[in-house]
């Protein structure tokens, strides 16, 4: 028992999980504290999300729109793991993520391009963009989380800007896909069938899942992934032995500014958002990929069911009794879930700490009962 | 009668798991003297002091203030009974003002408003007295490192400290500011103050110190009036006699030029000075060379320039006729340079991966280790490590598999050698290569550093530990504030004479 509980993957497990526990126990009483009559449904309805429908086809089909969130936000949990296991932390996936917006509706809608090259095009910009933070890093020694941050508001204005030139005249979005280049829309091939129809569920889904894959297999089986993780842990170390410390820090920034692009796209692609050029807040998707890489354990695959989970929360806080409760609960309720997640080392080193304690304890009692055992003799 | 003694440590044990770093140790400190505690690394100074302060309890042995018995549980207390200490690294706030620092935790204050002006007075005051010049308007990161210096003592002297603590204060130091600390020192005891000068440079300690203890290995060899002896005989007692231990070997069969240093300069990280300054030198192969010399000379730096951690200032690298002076360390270490760097935690090893992957630290990225899509060869990677695990008796939890964190220290720092001696380097740079380790292991590396250079090798040893220096090497470079004083033959010298060039008593134009 002992043993399993001090396994590392296991450890990651529990700690996850704890952190859900505690951030739907910290959401209840919220709820208790605004309306105690409805606080129990509101909570249950926040983790049932889809399931609130009677029908099966409104379950499959709403169960599908959770699937269509989820793959930009693994997407961005993906990018900002990736810079974490080099030792860099990128807030910047919000950026990242944003120009990637950028990319893909201003080729999908101003030049007609068709869905792949808007994809590469995404990816491109968040590259581009994490670049500049990396190059900051290496060159300049300039912290990633504070040039990030700035970017992150240049790209959200300048990403306005350009799609003012895209956007409908009547209202602040953009023009919708379908109508205007329905060759940028992200085939299905049949996904959407399979979802009661819901024609947003498209071939995204898979390939965020594939890339997490991939990003686990450069991480853990390449020479590249040896060496980036060798950075992350000890930068001396690196140096030591010769790895190329400010290309890996700017290659790794690069990759992960591609993740988060790639993820914009995946979701604007299907036509289920358009952009509101009014907008004056960087997207949270980037924010929340930060929750869904530390709850996912900081492993690739762990990042898919984490990710998951939060945007089940999140869609799950729509349904919340408005009558009851003002609008804005649905996003309380799970920030302050996703809140927790951040908490998954904290919950490690508190459950390590524990065990140790048990044992050394144990210990003390051996040692004490050996010391009296001799001195009987 | 009136108790001479301002502190006493009398009878003081202080035991480690493993090793006893304080025996029975005895220090009395005349009211007005500067006594000097004099002893090479891991002789127990830091440990004595650390007791002194209250950062650790000792087991045995009492401590007397004024003859009174006091107890010493925190830093604190220490400060409650007067005791102040400047600290080798100085502990100030860089962006910070003199004033500022200097009255940092005793602030005065009236009704939570700071009171500066009290302070100003006092500061100036205390200056004048003691002769301390310093700007108290001036930030800690513009004014040099003397001033940070005095900055700290009169930090010391606002706190009405009676006790001064100076841990090894020259060491940062240019001679002309050792020249001002020296004239500061007897300043303050002529007014009264009691000062502990902990040191190893012999000339520094001749100076200025009324009496001297000697420390050596943990143990308490004696304390003598300055007047009375000299350097030779100080030198002796912190080197003890009986203390050299031989590892067997034969004759050096030097071949040809491996290594050629020419002039080369390196800065500091930790001062302005340079830390390595215009040093040239060549290592043959086949030959055992030794830099020794006190910790802190510029060996780290020296060692930094070479392996290519640290860009050089001035100077030529030459490895195996091949120009190295701007090469990234890569390009060294293909070539045939393998280092066991002076800290294995920092840089020898990723303590967070398993034994097998630090295994190939140095060679993952060669065909035997990862084939030509870039995936890394696993099996290869586990036979190779398994390799040398077996050949070399690196023992682990969990063999290869295991994380090199949760190993001993003797065995990370066996791995490391395995590692930089399985790559049959032409020059092996080896700092410190026993740090910590215990007499078993410290053999046991001994006899592959000799291998290697039977084997044909070119061998740069920095060592720290006079015994090793004097076993091991073929050839000695005395190193002392970044220059080489001298070179030594370890056949017809001794280890007084070694330990006067290192404490900078003697120098002499290196051969070259």
């Amino acid at each position: 028992m002992k043993k399993i509980l001090k396994n590392q993957a296991v450890q990651s497990l529990l700690a996850s999980l704890l952190c859900v526990l505690a951030g739907l126990l910290i959401g209840y009483i919220v709820l208790l504290f605004i309306n105690p009559a409805g606080a129990w449904e509101a909570i249950v309805t926040v983790v049932k999300n889809f399931f609130y429908y009677p029908s099966k086809a409104a379950v499959v089909k709403y169960f599908g729109n959770t699937l269509v969130k989820t793959a930009p936000l693994l997407m961005c949990g993906l990018s900002v793991l990736f810079a974490y296991k080099v030792g860099l932390f990128n807030i910047g996936a919000a950026g990242q993520y944003v120009v990637g917006v950028a990319a893909s509706l201003y080729l999908a809608l101003a030049l007609h391009m068709p869905w792949y090259v808007c994809l590469i095009a995404a990816m491109l910009a968040g590259a581009l963009l994490g670049a500049i933070s990396g190059l900051l890093k290496s060159y300049c020694n300039v912290n990633e989380v504070i040039s990030c941050i700035m970017l992150n508001w240049i790209s959200l204005y300048g990403t306005n800007l350009l799609l003012n030139n895209v956007k409908e005249t009547a209202s602040p979005y953009t023009f919708n896909l379908v109508n205007v280049n329905a060759s940028a829309l992200i085939p299905s091939m049949g996904l959407s069938k399979l979802f009661a129809g819901n024609r947003y569920v498209t071939i995204a889904i898979p390939i965020a899942v594939i890339v997490a894959i991939l990003v686990w297999v450069i991480l853990e089986k390449t020479k590249f992934g040896y060496e980036l993780r060798a950075t992350g842990n000890n930068k001396n170390a690196a140096k030591y032995c010769g790895m190329n410390e400010k290309r890996n820090i700017i290659l790794t920034m690069m990759i992960s500014g591609a993740l988060a692009g790639l993820g914009a796209a995946l979701l604007y692609l299907t036509g289920f958002e358009q952009w509101q050029c009014s907008q004056s807040s960087v997207p949270g998707m980037g924010f929340n990929g930060i929750a869904a890489a530390f709850l996912g354990g900081l492993n690739p695959i762990g990042t898919i069911f984490s990710s998951y989970f939060i945007q089940h929360i999140t869609n799950g806080g729509a349904y919340v009794d408005k009558s009851m409760y003002c609008a804005q609960i649905s996003d309380l309720i799970s920030s302050i879930i996703i809140y927790l997640c951040g908490f998954v080392a904290f919950f490690k080193y508190f459950m390590n700490s524990a065990i140790d304690r048990r044992e050394a304890k144990k210990a003390e009692k051996l040692a004490r009962a050996e010391t009296e055992e001799g001195g009987q003799k | 009668m009136e108790n001479p003694y301002a502190i006493e440590m009398l009878h003081i044990t202080k035991k480690f798991p493993g090793i006893i770093a304080n025996d029975d140790i005895t220090l009395q400190l005349k009211k007005g003297e500067i006594h000097a505690l004099l002893g090479e690394n891991g002789a127990g100074k830091s440990t004595l002091m650390s007791v002194l302060f209250g950062l650790y309890q000792a087991e045995e042995g009492v401590i007397k203030k004024d003859g009174r018995e006091v107890q010493i549980k925190n830093p604190n207390d220490a400060n409650d009974l007067g005791i102040g200490m400047v600290h080798q690294h100085f502990k100030l706030v860089e962006c910070f003002t003199v004033l500022d620092n200097i009255i940092l935790g005793v602030e005065p204050n009236k009704h939570g408003f700071l009171q500066k002006q009290e302070a100003r007075e006092k500061v100036l005051a205390l200056s004048e007295r003691y002769g301390l010049h310093v700007d108290p308007d001036a930030l800690i990161e513009d004014i040099t490192v003397g001033m940070q210096q005095r900055t700290e003592i009169l930090k010391m002297l606002y706190r009405d400290n009676e006790i001064l603590i100076f841990d090894e204060p020259t060491a940062v130091l240019t001679p002309q500011e050792i020249d001002e600390l020296m004239q500061i020192m007897k300043n303050l005891s002529a007014e009264g103050k009691s000062i502990l000068f902990i040191s190893h440079k012999l000339n520094e300690i001749m100076e200025v110190s009324d009496r001297v203890t000697v420390l050596r290995k943990g143990k308490y060899i004696g304390t003598v009036e300055t007047a009375k002896t000299s350097k030779e005989e100080l030198s002796r007692m912190m080197v003890g006699r009986d203390v050299e231990f031989v590892v067997a070997k034969d004759e050096a069969k030097p071949g040809d030029v491996v290594l050629d240093v020419e002039g080369i300069t390196v800065a500091s990280k930790v001062h302005s000075n340079n830390a390595v300054k215009d040093v040239s030198f060549q290592v043959h192969a086949g030959e055992i060379l030794c830099i020794a010399g006190i910790d802190g000379n510029g060996q780290t730096e020296l060692v930094y320039g070479i392996t290519g951690l640290e860009p050089l200032k001035a100077g030529k690298l030459t490895l195996c006729g091949q120009d190295i002076t701007k090469a990234p360390i890569r390009r060294r270490s293909v070539m045939g340079m393998s280092h066991i760097p002076e800290d294995r935690h920092k840089h020898g090893l990723v303590l967070d991966y398993s034994l097998e992957y630090n295994m190939v630290l140095q060679r993952y990225f060669e065909p035997e280790f990862t084939n030509k899509a870039g995936f890394l060869k696993r099996p290869q990677i586990r036979k190779y490590a398994e390799k040398l695990i077996d050949q070399y008796d690196v023992r682990s939890g969990q063999g290869p598999i295991t994380v090199a964190r949760s190993m001993s220290g003797g065995n990370q720092q066996k791995a490391i050698v395995a590692r930089e001696l399985d790559k049959d380097p032409k020059l092996l740079v080896a700092v410190q290569p026993t740090r910590g380790l215990d007499v078993g292991a410290i053999e046991y590396i001994h006899k592959q550093l000799v291998a290697q250079r039977d084997a044909g090798g070119a061998v740069l040893l920095v060592s720290l530990e006079l015994d090793e220096v004097m076993s091991l090497s073929d050839r000695i470079l005395v190193m002392y504030e970044g220059e080489i004083v001298g070179e030594l033959d370890p056949k017809t010298t001794t280890v007084e004479e070694l330990g006067l060039y290192m404490a900078g008593a003697k120098r002499k134009e290196a051969a070259q």
